[in-house]
């Protein structure tokens, strides 16, 4: 019986409508609905699931960010996780935070924790990186199983099925491991009202990551010297969609039953002119 | 529940009918003014036991005036006397603690998802039934018992909290509202508002996780708005130890899937001055299991279909005496109560309901191009969807003050209930139609379905008190209060030098009402300064509708009652000017708080308050015109021709 650390990344909600701010340094956070990533929801899932099963005796959820970052945890917990651990990241030091930072997070804390998974999602729909995972594992020497489609513990190995470019791949590798969830893993439940109410009365430590001895700095190329650091330059708009071409007849292209349904007749039109006659621009149509 | 029956009894007709029984308690009409509210209330709910009103005792009113003497805190209590007092309304209602907050932004996430991912809506109008899966999810959810005490298995949620999750369901599907609706909002409230601890031990445990459903059973086929009238019997046995039910009710939702029902009864009781043996009603809970308890088919209906409704019969059911909810003899005030504390729920859903039905006109109205422009440029679809704003930002915080108000303890709120539920109802038909005709023939169509929110919306504006009773019931409480004001102004006629003091102060209001003047009410302090405008409005409209109230209640006296033209207009200057009031306080409130869209609400309020007013002058004006006596007289005649004829009377124009 072992622990399992999770992952659990807070961004802007996948149905948010993501705007640009003015000054085109990043996008707009404020008063924006964030969730959980639902990758990292697919992680929480699988381990809760472990936990039910009762190959596992404990699910920590971690998540790296500002005091907001508990919410989310918040979210793992009535999930069915059993602590949290909020790593307190603010200021510059978040606006830079990248897979790395993250994974020297993650590393120290799986070692600090003993445990013997760490489940994270493949990737945050944020930045899409798909980093964190492959970097924890190799950070800590340990193997790992990513893109997962199908997680099953069978003593101290794991074998996971994997997404891969056209089709599935079964490893079988050896515990502790690094795991990374993919979109099939499994459904992740909804986090119920009384469950939320139990998490109310789960623990959420709080800790640096200079009590982890995990330094912040992003490094570009050069390898560290002050004003080598990464960051983001310019955010933009995507561009809008082209417009579409014209196209003779609606009618042909659609299938029948949607022409049945198309009950603005452009007949109305018929009558425009220069001199303008109401009674034929608007007169009811359809129906 | 299917409280209300417009086919068979329509409401005019039935508060008519209901009127001659007051015959008798008229003559305390103001002199015990906590017997005329009695008799008042009941009479718009229509659930007037008439044997009570007719029978109470002098001691009984005595008492009950004591409990009186305290002024009301009520806003809308108090304006009906043209008096303002701010304190319930002013500024909006802030209730939940930081922790209470928090919590309530975890819980609106995951339930919004369900209603999102789980619960299909079409497919439930399309089952006439909740699916399964929903079903299951809802009760694993926690959504059947979202009031109830968590240390007997509920989310133990306060009234405002409750309703931010309550819109979620109106925003998704007002059938699966009813569900969940009907099994806690009435079903087994009567357990938690009057219950004692061993039922509420016994019950709610298995209703808050939805392994046993409720529902509430009052309407019976010859009873709806008039409730009064039910026949369903519960004799005590010889024995003592159980009541016999006998009896069937109608429109009951959950009717066919409940274990567990609120029946309301009338049980022989014996009258302590006179010894006589009355019919009096009396509230039970009782189970299924009891034995003798079954239901119908479920009806076909034109919307919540997914709610199942069903007649339920009691065929000598035997429940146990343990199972009398509250006291024997005190069904009135237990339905009436759990009525009155569920309505601003339906405010709340409503709110959600148009949030969602608006956000699908808008999106229709910013991409549909007509005549060569998107048809939002236009100022006929412009005007439209500036109106079904404001109706649903009326509604919402209508929902939000009354359930702050009772979250903070206030229990005179039954006024300020009635006119959310009103307008609530009324606001989303019309926000449902427009939406309907902003999007033209794709409207019509089911896919969109806007089609199927609007049949479900008609129910509301009948059940748990048609909104035609609900304004007899506003207007009539308002008028009773006033009555009691003025009452106790006359008595300090009687003896001018003692009360001086409040004399002085009623004769210069006066005196300067009558001259125009203002009176010197204000709502400055409480309106933020950008709103000092409307806040004028409103004090303004507050002083007519005022001086109209007292002017109606010399003119018609105790005869009030039966002048329901007159009522009805009451009663429409009443919500006009209670929702002007909403607004400000919460358009006040996001401009002292900064909120992103102040300046938005600013204009919301604003245009309300400007439209509002025209309409309750109008409404003043008319009640105090000869010309609408006239016209009143008008509609009785053209009424009574109608029935006479059976249909209407005019000679077709062609002459066959």
């Amino acid at each position: 019986m072992s622990r399992v650390l999770v992952g659990v990344k807070r961004v802007i909600d996948y149905a948010v409508k993501i705007r640009v701010k003015p000054d085109n340094s990043g996008v707009v956070t404020d008063g924006v609905k964030h969730s959980m990533n639902p990758f990292c929801e697919i992680a929480v899932e699988e381990a809760v699931k472990l936990k039910e099963k009762k190959l596992i005796k404990e699910v920590v959820a971690v998540s790296c960010g500002p005091t907001q970052a508990t919410e989310t945890i918040r979210t793992a917990l009535a999930m069915g996780c059993d602590r949290g651990i909020h790593v307190e990241v603010t200021g510059k030091d978040y606006e830079s935070m990248g897979p790395l930072q993250v994974s020297k997070i993650l590393a120290a804390l799986a070692k600090r924790e003993e445990a013997s998974l760490v489940i994270v999602g493949k990737q945050a729909i944020d930045d899409d990186c798909n980093q964190t995972g492959q970097m924890t594992a190799a950070l800590l020497d340990w193997p790992q199983g990513t893109f997962a489609s199908e997680v099953t513990l069978e003593g101290d190995k794991v074998k996971v099925v994997r997404e891969i470019d056209g089709g599935l791949e079964t490893i079988k590798i050896n515990m502790p491991a690094v795991l990374t969830a993919d979109l099939r893993l499994n459904t992740p439940r909804y986090a119920t009202l009384p469950n939320i109410m139990k998490a109310k009365k789960k623990k959420i430590a709080n800790m640096k990551p200079a009590e982890l001895g995990v330094d912040m700095v992003s490094r570009g190329p050069g390898g560290g010297s002050e004003g080598d650091i990464l960051r983001g330059l310019l955010a933009v708009e995507q561009s809008s969609r082209q417009h579409g071409g014209l196209i003779s007849s609606s009618r042909t292209h659609l299938h029948p039953a949607i022409v049945a349904t198309d009950f603005h007749d452009s007949s109305s039109l018929k009558g425009y002119s220069e001199t303008l006659s109401f009674t034929e621009l608007i007169q009811p149509t359809g129906g | 529940m299917l409280l209300g029956k417009l086919s068979l009894t329509p409401a005019l007709c039935t508060a008519l009918r209901i009127s001659p029984a007051f015959s008798g308690a008229q003559k305390q009409f103001g002199a015990t003014a906590i017997h005329a509210r009695l008799y008042v209330s009941q009479a718009a709910e229509a659930v007037l036991d008439k044997q009570v009103v007719g029978s109470a005792t002098p001691t009984k009113a005595a008492t009950a005036k004591k409990s009186q003497s305290v002024e009301s805190q009520s806003f809308a209590v108090n304006m009906f006397k043209g008096q303002i007092n701010p304190s319930q309304v002013f500024p909006f209602p802030s209730v939940m603690n930081e922790e209470q907050t928090q919590f309530l932004q975890e819980l609106v996430p995951p339930v919004s998802k369900f209603f999102e991912e789980v619960n299909d809506p079409v497919k439930n109008d399309a089952l006439e039934m909740v699916e399964v899966k929903t079903m299951e999810g809802l009760k694993e959810m926690g959504a059947f018992g979202l009031q109830v005490p968590t240390d007997l298995g509920g989310v133990g949620l306060t009234n405002t909290q409750y309703a931010r999750l309550v819109e979620i369901v109106g925003k998704h599907d007002l059938g699966v509202g009813i569900t969940l609706g009907a099994h806690q909002s009435i079903g087994f409230k009567g357990i938690l508002l009057v219950g004692n601890s061993a039922q509420k031990e016994k019950y709610l445990p298995k209703l808050a996780s939805g392994e046993t459903l409720a529902a509430f059973c009052l309407t019976e086929p010859a009873s709806g708005s008039d409730a009064a009238s039910i026949r369903t019997t519960a004799t005590l046995s010889p024995c003592g130890k159980h009541y016999l039910l006998n009896g069937g009710k109608i429109w009951i939702s959950n009717g066919g899937i409940a274990e567990i029902f609120t029946v309301f009864a009338k049980t022989p009781m014996k009258d302590e001055k006179t010894g006589e043996m009355k019919d009096k009603i009396t509230a039970f809970i009782v189970e299924k299991s009891f034995g003798g308890v079954t239901h119908g088919p479920p009806e076909q209906k034109m919307g919540i279909k997914a709610s199942n409704t069903a007649e339920v019969y009691f065929d000598n059911v035997p429940v146990p005496v343990e199972n009398v909810l509250g006291e024997v003899g005190d069904g009135f005030k237990v339905a009436m109560s759990i009525l009155n504390n569920g309505r601003f729920g339906m405010a709340a859903a409503l709110s959600g309901t148009m949030k969602g039905v608006i956000s699908q006109a808008v999106d229709h109205a910013a991409n549909r191009i007509q005549f060569g422009s998107k048809i939002h440029t236009y100022g006929t679809i412009q005007e439209k969807l500036a109106r079904m704003a404001m109706l649903q930002y009326v509604t919402e915080s209508m929902a939000y003050m009354v359930s702050g108000n009772m979250d903070s303890g206030s229990k005179d709120y039954h006024i300020e209930a009635a006119i959310s539920k009103i307008f609530a109802s009324e606001a989303a038909w019309e926000v449902a139609d427009e939406c309907i005709q902003v999007m033209g023939g794709m409207g019509f169509m089911k896919a969109p379905g806007v089609e199927r929110i609007m049949r479900d919306l008609r129910i509301f504006r009948i059940f748990e008190g048609t909104n035609d009773i609900l304004r007899l019931f506003v207007a009539l409480n308002g008028f009773q209060d006033a009555g009691k004001h003025l009452k106790s102004l006359q008595k300090a006629l009687k003896n001018p030098l003692g009360n001086a003091g409040l004399l002085a102060g009623e004769v210069t209001k006066r005196v300067k009402r009558r001259a125009g003047l203002s009176s010197g009410l204000t709502l400055q302090g409480s309106v933020h300064p950008e709103l000092s405008q409307s806040g004028e409005l409103a004090v303004k409209a507050i002083e007519h509708f005022g001086v109209t109230i007292e002017d109606m209640l010399i003119k018609h006296g105790k005869n009030i009652l039966h002048e329901q033209f007159v009522l009805k207009r009451v009663a429409d200057s009443a919500i006009d000017l209670y929702a002007m009031i909403v607004v400000l306080s919460r358009a006040s409130q996001s401009l002292s708080q900064g909120h992103v869209s102040a300046q938005h609400e600013k204009i919301l309020c604003e245009t309300w308050c400007v439209e509002a007013n025209d309409r309750i002058m109008k409404n003043v004006r008319d009640l105090k015109s000869s010309s609408s006596t006239q016209t009143f007289k008008n509609m009785k005649a053209i009424s009574a021709a109608m029935v006479e004829n059976g249909g209407t009377v005019a000679s077709h124009p062609l002459g066959f």
